[in-house]
């Protein structure tokens, strides 16, 4: 393994990353383009004139031909201008980038539950296969990957913010107070994450199985390793690579979870951003968060791909 | 002297299908500082036999009976988990048949090597020191820095001696290698076996050892020991069992095999028929059904005849070497 292999990853995920974000350019472009309506009317409500209509429109480009507006868009954001917000006339990027650490830090905490609470049921559900755990485990994972986050988001503010009062029930915390922000990120969270937690724990569980059936783990035992040291350190750090890249790619749902939770607890983010910039036909905003959120998931995948390379040996001298 | 003492072993299991006895009124020994052969058909209980001894039986498998005697002085069958653990790996080794599989593939060589040093009480560097010795022993190539590699980064017959390595690292008083050599090539297989003698001789260990190869157990072990369908059917030196085989089964094995040891025979000759179901045993001589020999006398259960100085066979017709010698 020297620095080529790293090298030759880098570039082909570069590579993979434009062509994501192109094809994701695109889709975005035609469907703005085949939606009934013409933005710039909409943007300035029943009252304009066709002459304020007409002079937005040619503001927006809307008066140049399909692949004049497609070039301008598209060489565009690789120079990093999404454009400008209609209402405010702001950049978008701007915008966007203001609700993103929001929505960042909610889908942070998402991963934090799911990685805190379902590597370890998964494991301990292993190692008791059969036991009254393992089923316990088993049925409360069922349950909540089939429940949906939106429906887990709303009892949860009913429960623990309504009703209990233990938790705040909206927004995301006084601006600067770390500890209160902590605070107001827990449900989100958790309505996000929950659903998470129960798929991360029936795959670890079913890699454990599938790793403590090998033969390297029969041979540790017959070296007479400590059994805590058999099933963390020679078991679960095997067991534990296929739910790395399910959560590179859940990600991905997460976000859009991220959207239903970022409704039900008033908090600020890319998701709200997006549900009221389709309300209000604030185009170029969708656009550019829909940007930002598919570069986001492309760099959460690569991430992935170097965890499991730090775990995995034969992953890492076989990268590029 | 002996190291291990296997007396009347009875292991069974739980099945859907009812009770499965997989080993049955198992006894031998491995005397100090001897390689003893074991040979038997797949199914007839080798694996099973190893890990009776280490105490690592599936969660479905009992010791019904029998005791398993370590040097003279520890009753393995009754001794708790911990005293078992800290025998394995310290005074009993195992080298397992996969070796693709046998190291752990996102730990580094060196990391398990160290890691199953940890009741030394050596130093780290020490250990280190130790775990470089031993690749050298095995003739893996730049020892020093075969330790940061990780088991994928070597070929199947480096990873096999690697495995060896580590089993011999504690100098146990016992060697068990489950057909240590039957995923090797013929080339492989002779320099592992060589090797194995040679460290076998260095450490002054027993080794007990599970081949297929009737070939390589001739030129490797002391005494053998013949299984068949979860019994010893016949047990002595390697020359009286080579020379002179008293159980028809063991006749059979060698009789297809024309050139017997000298001829390399890569796995045990096929006998017509099957092994019985082991869940539901026959009545009398368990081989009766394949044996050439058969007669009304096999309806009961044969003793354990002693025929010579530690050569023993299950067989009525044991001390009647002829008949037994007589093809179909
Ligand atoms: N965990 C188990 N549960 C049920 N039956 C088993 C189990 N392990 C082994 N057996 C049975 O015991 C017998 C001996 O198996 P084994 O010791 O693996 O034989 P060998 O190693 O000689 O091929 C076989 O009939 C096998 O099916
Ligand atoms: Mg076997």
């Amino acid at each position: 393994m020297g620095d080529c292999p790293i090298l030759a990853y880098a570039l082909k995920r570069l590579v993979l990353a434009i062509v994501i974000i192109s094809v994701a350019m695109t889709l975005l472009f035609a469907m703005i383009y085949l939606i009934p309506g013409d933005p710039a009317k909409v943007a300035l409500g029943p009252r304009a004139t066709p002459e304020m209509v007409e002079s937005l429109r040619v503001r927006m480009g809307l008066d140049q031909p399909i692949w004049v507006q497609f070039w301008r868009f598209y060489s565009g954001v690789w120079r990093g201008d999404l454009g400008i917000e209609v209402l405010s006339g702001r950049p978008v990027l701007t915008v966007v980038l203001e609700q993103l650490p929001y929505t960042l830090a909610l889908i942070a905490g998402a991963i934090s539950w799911s990685v805190a609470l379902g590597i370890p049921l998964g494991c301990i559900a292993a190692i008791k296969r059969g036991g009254w755990v393992d089923r316990v485990v088993g049925i409360v994972s069922v349950a909540v990957i089939a429940v949906p986050s939106f429906v887990i988001a709303i009892y949860a503010l009913l429960i623990f913010a309504v009703s209990l009062r233990w938790l705040p029930a909206i927004g995301a915390g006084e601006p600067g107070d770390l500890g209160d922000q902590l605070l107001h990120l827990i449900l989100p969270s958790l309505a996000v994450g929950l659903g998470w937690v129960g798929y991360i724990a029936r795959m670890v569980r079913a890699s454990m199985l599938e790793v403590l059936e090998a033969s390297h783990i029969r041979t540790a035992r017959a070296f007479g390793l400590p059994e805590n040291q058999i099933t963390y350190s020679y078991a679960l750090r095997i067991a534990i690579l296929p739910t790395v890249t399910l959560l590179g790619v859940g990600v991905g749902q997460m976000l859009s979870s991220a959207v239903f939770a970022e409704i039900v607890f008033a908090r600020p983010g890319i998701g709200k951003l997006v549900y009221d910039s389709i309300l209000t036909r604030n185009y170029p905003l969708v656009t550019g968060s829909v940007l930002v959120t598919t570069a986001f998931f492309v760099f959460v995948n690569v991430i992935a791909d170097l965890v499991i390379g730090a775990l995995d040996p034969r992953v890492r001298s076989g990268f590029g | 002297m002996s190291v291990l003492s296997v007396n009347g072993l009875t292991v069974s299991f739980t099945t859907d299908g009812g009770t499965l006895t997989a080993l049955r009124d198992v006894s031998f020994d491995i005397p100090d500082q001897r390689i003893v052969g074991v040979v038997g058909e797949s199914g007839c209980g080798k694996s099973t036999l190893i890990n009776a001894i280490l105490g690592l039986l599936a969660d479905n498998g009992r010791i019904d009976a029998g005791s398993v005697l370590f040097q003279n002085d520890r009753e393995l069958t009754r001794l708790g988990d911990s005293d078992m653990r800290a025998l394995r790996g310290q005074r009993i080794s195992t080298v397992f048949q996969d070796p693709m599989g046998a190291l752990n593939p996102v730990l580094s060589v060196g990391h398990q090597m160290i890691n199953v040093q940890y009741r030394s009480g050596r130093s780290k560097a020490e250990k280190i020191a130790r775990a470089v010795e031993m690749l050298r022993k095995v003739r893996i190539p730049d020892a020093d820095t075969a330790l940061s590699r990780y088991p994928h980064q070597f070929s199947g017959g480096m990873k096999q001696r690697i495995a060896i390595a580590m089993a011999l690292m504690m100098e146990p008083a016992l060697l068990i290698a489950d057909e240590p050599t039957t995923a090797l090539d013929a080339t492989l297989e002779v320099a592992t076996i060589e090797l194995l003698k040679e460290l076998q001789r260095d450490i002054g260990c027993s080794v007990l050892f599970i081949s297929h190869h009737l070939g390589v157990i001739a030129e490797l072990c002391d005494e053998v020991i013949v299984m068949y369908a979860g019994e010893v059917v016949e047990r002595g030196t390697t020359r009286q069992v080579f020379n002179d085989p008293r159980h028809p089964y063991t006749f059979r094995l060698l009789d297809c095999d024309p050139a017997r040891q000298h001829q390399r025979v890569r796995h045990l000759p096929t006998i017509p028929g099957e092994i019985p179901d082991l869940r539901r045993r026959p009545e009398g001589c368990i081989f009766a059904a394949r044996c050439h020999r058969v007669h009304y006398a096999c309806m009961r259960t044969p003793p354990v005849t002693e025929v010579g100085n530690g050569h023993a066979a299950r067989c009525w017709l044991a001390g009647n070497p002829e008949t037994v010698k007589v093809t179909a």
